[in-house]
């Protein structure tokens, strides 16, 4: 079947099989930041924006996200390197596998909430699992961000 | 993994109805829990262009789209106030908020699972489900019904007198829930529902009208449910764990809703 997608600002048209996954039609196009890292919709790995809310890519048919808008890391690289060095300031990153997912759900928390609580960012976070560097780690570096944003202290 | 032969955007909820009642066909709502499965689906149905995707509020009702995500009722402003947050916290413990962003009402409610957090939730709340043939039937009619090929619509949440608090118990943060309750009180009659038993939540009435009674009233009524609701084992919790939650998080629920603690929320 064909569909049309508005991928990171471009227009693609491509034929997909009714049962593949928003995920490996991402990847099909070149869009290599977005990762499986789990079969059970519960790692956050996969996180992309569609129509501006995260959302699991694995979990979504590439035949729903017809017609909508789609950005990946790759299409706010300039956000998400921004953040980046926040979690790299930190050592907040070991392995660095989940942070593709990690940075897309943090930049969709900071346009959902202009300034959140501690309780706000876990929860919000909640579904982002990390298995070698911890969470505080990742705390210190939102916070880190957001103070920066903020015109605070400077990184 | 599921497969998918054809995929089939609908333009009306008859043609989703004619295409449900053939076996091998599927109507698919987030598709999370059906992706889990193997189903080999010939067509599958997709109900997102209906504009089933709404939380309209009315005079007297919540209309919730069967499509609407388990995240739009979650942050939905009118419906958090008008539940004094049961709603979001009944939805906040799931998975994590891009899982929320994908899951929906219809799906939730129309597989009628067990550990169903909004199920149990909505059935401490004055709730119907509007079926595409079957028409309005209230949601705890609907929760015990067989499976069968007609079409979920939407949720209506009716604006009455009643309030409700939700509780659950998850072995970890994000998990399923062991056990899961709501304390219910109304003109009608005050009332628990317990749910991930792990089966399907079950109501206990409040004949006695025990919860009016303050403290000992609570106990007494938390009492009643841990001997009249059946709770079993799974590899998440016994059942006996399970009862004596459920016996502790009446007294709590009781306490928010009569006492003015809201250590539950
Ligand atoms: C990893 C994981 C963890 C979860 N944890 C929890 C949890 O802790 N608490 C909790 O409450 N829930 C949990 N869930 C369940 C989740 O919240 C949803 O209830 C579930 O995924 C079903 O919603 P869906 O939109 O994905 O439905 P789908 O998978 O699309 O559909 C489920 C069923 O409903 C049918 N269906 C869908 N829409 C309609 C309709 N409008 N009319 C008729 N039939 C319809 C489908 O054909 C299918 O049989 C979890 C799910 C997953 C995958
Ligand atoms: S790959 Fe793990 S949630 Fe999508
Ligand atoms: S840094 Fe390795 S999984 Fe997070």
């Amino acid at each position: 079947m064909q569909i049309t997608i508005k991928l990171n600002g471009k227009q693609v048209t491509a034929d997909v099989a009714p049962d593949m996954n928003l995920l490996n039609f991402v990847r099909s196009q070149g869009c290599y930041s977005v990762k499986c890292g789990c079969e059970t919709s519960n790692c956050g790995l996969c996180t992309l924006w569609m129509d501006g809310k995260p959302v699991l890519s694995c979990s979504i048919l590439a035949a729903r996200a017809d017609g909508h808008e789609i950005v990946t890391m790759e299409g706010c690289q300039e956000e998400a390197a921004e953040f980046g060095a926040f979690l790299a300031d930190q050592g907040a990153e070991q392995c660095g596998f989940c942070s593709p997912g990690f940075i897309m759900n943090v930049l969709a928390l900071f346009r959902e909430y202009e300034d959140p609580t501690e309780e706000e960012i876990k929860e919000y976070l909640a579904g982002n699992l990390c298995r070698c560097s911890g969470y505080e780690g990742q705390l210190r570096a939102i916070r880190a961000y957001m103070a920066y944003k903020k015109g605070g202290e400077s990184k | 993994m599921f497969t998918i032969r054809a995929y089939a955007k609908v333009s009306s909820l008859e043609e989703a109805y004619e295409l449900n009642q053939k076996k091998m066909n599927t109507i698919i709502g987030g598709g999370l829990w059906l992706r889990m499965g193997k189903k080999n689906i010939q067509t599958a149905i997709d109900l997102s262009g209906l504009g089933l995707d709404e939380i309209k509020e009315e005079e007297d009702a919540f209309m919730i789209g069967a499509m609407a995500t388990l995240r739009q009722l979650e942050t939905h402003p009118g419906i958090d106030a008008y539940t004094g947050g049961a709603v979001k916290e009944s939805l906040r413990h799931i998975v994590g908020v891009q899982m929320r962003n994908c899951a929906t009402v219809g799906g939730s409610i129309y597989g009628r699972f067990g550990f169903s957090d909004p199920l149990c939730c909505l059935l401490g709340l004055d709730c119907e489900v509007e079926l595409y043939r079957a028409g309005r039937i209230p949601l705890a009619e609907f929760a015990k019904m067989k499976k069968d090929n007609d079409i979920l619509v939407q949720v209506i949440l009716k604006k009455t007198d009643r309030k409700a608090v939700y509780l659950s118990q998850r072995n970890s943060a994000t998990d399923f829930p062991v056990v899961s309750c709501v304390v219910s009180k109304g003109e009608k009659g005050n009332y628990a529902v317990i749910g991930a038993r792990p089966c399907l939540p079950v109501i206990v009435e409040d004949c006695e009208d025990l919860l009016e009674r303050g403290e000992e009233g609570w106990n007494a009524f938390a009492q009643k449910v841990q001997q009249e609701v059946a709770f079993a084992d799974n590899t998440r919790a016994s059942g006996a764990y399970r009862r004596h939650v459920a016996g502790v998080l009446v007294k709590r629920g009781a306490k928010a809703l009569w006492g003015g603690a809201d250590e539950c929320r």
